[in-house]
């Protein structure tokens, strides 16, 4: 059925808006004003909703259950997995894991895939805008193997050098791992091409999609991707829920994460045959609710129209640049060509927490400090920044709202 | 600077102050806090080191202690200007006292100020780290003190 909404041409975002209840709080006597998207989205009432019938309704531990409410359960979870497998165009279903999230998703492969394939005097190649998430877990596995992390560095508008990747390629790197979206900048990575030469080097690569997932049309098979993880709570959906897709031959060829329930076939004190993909990297009972309304999550985000959402974004994003721009001692941090809705910037002779914590007064709600990129804060020069990041149901006139607020904030301070 | 004031009457200064404040309207709490950060003093070089830093998630904060006929001094800094507002009134309420009445201080005033959200987990500039650790140089200081006797 085609709905209304779905002829329009532009988004509705007053008709979104009241999808999300929470929009209509008030935060120190203000309208809530959210920014701070990038860390997590808001949920819609569907969501919510979801949520609730679960537990009202069908509430059971999932797969080894032979009644009916088991049965539901799982064909519930088993559904966000097609939904999953649907939204980044994976080819098979076995290659969705669920995880807890972006993290976990980027440790479940450094510990297994990454135990069995790194040795001594390897590299391992990140950049230097990556979260501490893409970062940490491959510190560990070189300091264990004696491999060496090497680093992509960027240019002054926050874009990465590609000359100076395609340098540190070589026979001896054996992963490339990369954020596809920045979570302090902003900034578009080009996976294809990144993945392209990695793989061209010899090496496999991974991408970290947790900011990208939600606005980008993602298709694993197009961006030949060997890894790609993502997070459900930064796209409408639940906490604690993540996933880690891979293709088929290496998620097969990976020795076990976690060993427990659901992963095996059979038990024994001798010998434990482990279960096929997915399953074998899914020990224990996972987030069930939130996975199986992950799913909603998704449906919300393809009703809605990810190509409708971006220009929503990006009509948002042009408009806040401009206006930030005109504010008196405020840079923008981050100045790609492509980027996606997130805008993160200094003042002078300001510190971001204080814009912050003003700001909140003001019932808005902005992201102030490293952002869990240390490195990249460093190569910037900068401790910290304050980031305003916008999403499906944010308005022109909250951007009006931040912006007189930042002037009042900045006069304050200064 | 010799504290004649009792802690405690110090405290209820502060929160004199705050009463003749505008209560719905936090920007004024901030503006006079602010005002305590601008006014501080800004820490000499010297006492801007490694050791002297009580790093929170987001601002820095250099605080150093003294101590001289038996009274605690402290001297303090940070990058962002409401911390050092903070700080500055817990230097107003504890600087040039003995170590016992440091070590023993409740503090109350930073509820009654409404300013106890700086003291939450949620808050990462710290205020919390800040307080223990004018505390924790008032236990050393007691320790020499108790050793040299």
């Amino acid at each position: 059925m085609i709905t209304s909404a779905a002829i329009q041409k532009e988004l509705d975002v007053y008709a979104i808006r009241q999808q999300f209840p929470v929009l209509n709080r008030e935060v120190k006597g203000k309208p809530l004003v959210y920014f701070d998207n990038a860390a997590t989205s808001q949920k819609p009432q569907s969501v919510i909703d979801a949520l609730v019938n679960y537990y009202s309704g069908y509430n059971a531990n999932i797969h080894r259950g032979i009644h009916t409410l088991a049965e539901e359960a799982t064909a519930a979870f088993e559904a966000t997995r097609d939904a999953v497998k649907q939204f980044i165009n994976a080819a098979a279903r076995e290659e969705i894991i669920f995880t807890r999230g972006t993290t976990e998703s980027i440790n479940l492969v450094a510990y297994t895939w990454g135990r069995q394939n790194i040795k001594a005097g390897d590299e391992i190649i990140i950049s230097t805008m990556e979260h501490h998430s893409n970062i940490v877990p491959w510190q560990v596995l070189c300091e264990e193997k004696g491999a060496v992390l090497k680093v992509i560095p960027i240019n002054d508008e926050g874009e990465l050098l590609m000359d100076a990747y395609e340098k540190l390629l070589s026979a001896k790197t054996k992963l490339v791992s990369i954020v596809h979206v920045s979570n302090a900048l902003g900034t578009v990575n080009p996976v294809k091409q990144i993945i392209d030469l990695a793989h061209a080097a010899g090496a496999v690569v991974m991408i970290d999609g947790a900011q990208s997932s939600v606005h980008l049309d993602i298709d694993v098979q197009k961006m030949n991707a060997d890894f790609f993880a993502f997070s459900s709570h930064k796209l409408y959906g639940p906490t604690g829920v993540g996933v880690l897709y891979g293709k088929k031959q290496l998620l097969e060829s990976m020795p076990v994460f976690q060993g427990g329930g659901e992963m095996i076939k059979e038990v024994s004190f001798e010998k434990t045959i482990y279960a096929d993909l997915p399953y074998k990297f899914e020990a224990g009972t996972p987030n069930i609710a939130g996975t199986i309304v992950f799913k909603t999550a998704l449906d919300f985000i393809n009703t809605t129209g990810k190509t409708k959402i971006r220009a929503h974004e990006n009509e948002l994003l042009g408009y806040a640049t401009g206006l930030l721009e005109q504010i008196p001692g405020l840079q923008i941090i981050g100045r790609a060509k492509e980027k996606v809705s997130l805008i993160s910037f200094v003042v002078d002779k300001i510190h971001s927490q204080d814009i912050g914590i003003l700001l909140d007064n003001r019932g808005i709600a902005v992201r102030t400090g490293h952002h869990c990129a240390q490195p990249l804060m460093q190569r910037c020069g900068i401790t910290g920044t304050t980031r305003a990041s916008f999403a499906v149901y944010n308005t022109k006139e909250e951007i009006d709202e931040l912006i007189k607020g930042l002037h009042k904030v900045i006069k304050m301070l200064a | 600077m010799e504290n004649q004031k009792s802690i405690a009457e110090t405290e209820n200064e502060i929160i004199e102050d705050f009463k003749l404040l505008d209560s719905w309207d936090e920007d004024q709490k901030y503006e006079y806090i602010i005002d305590m950060g601008k006014k501080l003093p800004e820490l000499e070089e010297r006492y801007k080191t490694a050791e002297n830093i009580i790093k929170g998630c987001q601002s820095t904060v250099w605080l150093a202690a003294d101590f001289s006929n038996g009274k605690v001094y402290f001297k303090a800094d940070s990058n962002s200007v409401i911390t050092k507002g903070l700080i500055s009134m817990l230097i107003q309420v504890l600087s040039g006292r003995t170590a016992d009445e440091i070590i023993t201080a409740r503090l109350d005033f930073i509820n009654k100020i409404g300013m106890h959200s700086h003291l939450a987990q949620t808050r990462s500039n710290g205020l919390l780290s800040m307080v223990k650790q004018m505390k924790n140089y008032a236990l050393a200081f007691k320790a020499k003190q108790t050793q040299h006797q």
